[in-house]
């Protein structure tokens, strides 16, 4: 299993998977998110693998 | 995936430049590229004084911090709008501080609004707004704080941290509407037009908003992650996912949009719009306005 959290969402994901393919499997832009895994950026083709934690951190603002 | 530059494991892929770097050489590439649109577009030079409008934001504390390893002459201005939503100017202003301590060098003020004008913005909307989105208010506040502040302290140029993310949600929000006026007035620097007002930059104004985050974290930089609690459902989030969804279907559309409107206003599509309007001073506070007597902020604390 792979833990996504953003904000205070947490999703389990099954299967070996790109970190582009979880973002879009919890319904978020690539765009819009950086990813870190073991408090370090990650890009968007690194390989997750059974029991990594991935934080997505949001990076739009506004108002 | 590799960085272009030196072949280790990249950090950061940014599509719209097709460069993908590590973390050694994005943090020598952003404050390259901030240092070239300060050029190009003659923001300040190395000798002027800046005043950096910061919000304890990503955006603000990661152009404070590129503009004093840069070496320029850059002092922070906290606004204290009295934003209380779990005590959120408070949780901002704490980021603020623990970056100046952090930095050597970093000197800031902090102004409160509260304590200077009696009412906080949050007490101000609830009587003058009556249920309509706060922040133009609280732009009107800041604006008009940033400016006085600039004058008394002889600044020569209030540098903010928007990113090309927002010049381009701004950009989109303005030209649904095609409204001349303010699409006139969008620009990378807003020279100064009185002797009271100082110069406007954004020397972020290229780089995308996911730059910005990317450099913080890089660089350590701890930031109020949270969003502002009057931003929630913002017009101008909303346009950034549009923008954002333009940009994953095709790379670069949002750099594209915001260059090709600059290249656009340079060559005079906006030129009309762009006649100077008449300036005078407020009766009460002094600063330049367009209005007859008050000013649109001084206005705002009349009963």
């Amino acid at each position: 299993m792979v833990k996504v959290i953003y904000r205070d969402k947490e999703w389990e994901l099954k299967g070996r998977m790109t970190v582009r393919d979880a973002i879009s499997k919890v319904g978020l832009n690539i765009q819009a998110v950086l990813a870190v895994r073991d408090g370090k950026l990650i890009t968007e083709d690194t390989i997750l693998k059974d029991g990594d934690v991935v934080k997505l951190v949001a990076v739009v603002s506004g108002g | 995936m590799k960085c272009r530059k030196c072949g280790r494991s990249a950090v950061i892929n940014m599509r719209h430049h097709k460069l993908a770097l590590c973390e050694e050489c994005y943090l020598e590439w952003f404050p390259e590229q901030t240092k070239r649109a300060i050029e190009r577009y003659r923001m300040f030079g190395p000798r002027e004084k800046i005043l950096v409008a910061v919000s304890g934001g990503k955006d603000s504390l990661s152009l404070w911090d590129v503009l004093l390893r840069l070496g320029y002459r850059a002092d922070g201005l906290y606004i204290h709008l009295g934003i209380d939503g779990k005590g959120y100017s408070d949780r901002s202003l704490n980021y603020v501080e623990k970056f100046a301590a952090r930095f050597w060098g970093a000197s800031f003020k902090v102004v409160d609004v509260k304590a200077l004008y009696g009412k906080s913005i949050t007490e101000l909307a609830r009587e003058k707004l009556r249920g309509r989105k706060i922040c133009s208010l609280c732009g009107l506040v800041k604006r008009h704080e940033m400016n006085r502040l600039a004058y008394e302290g002889g600044y020569d140029a209030i540098a903010t941290g928007h990113n090309l993310d927002d010049e381009a949600a701004t950009l989109l929000g303005n030209a649904l509407r095609w409204q001349a006026g303010y699409l006139a007035r969008q620009a990378p620097v807003l020279p100064s037009t009185h002797p009271k007002l100082a110069r406007k930059v954004k020397p972020f104004c290229r780089l995308y908003e996911r730059e910005t985050a990317a450099y913080a974290i890089l660089r350590g930089i701890e930031y109020i992650y949270d969003e502002c609690p009057f931003a929630i459902g913002a017009t101008s989030i909303f346009y950034k996912e549009i923008l954002n969804q333009l940009e994953v279907h095709s790379p670069g559309t949002k750099l594209q949009f915001y260059l090709g409107f600059l290249r656009a206003r340079e060559e005079g599509l906006f030129s009309k719009a762009m006649e100077g309007l008449k300036l005078g001073e407020c009766e009460k506070c002094g600063q330049p306005t367009t209005a007859p007597k008050l000013c649109a902020f001084c206005r705002l604390w009349e009963s």
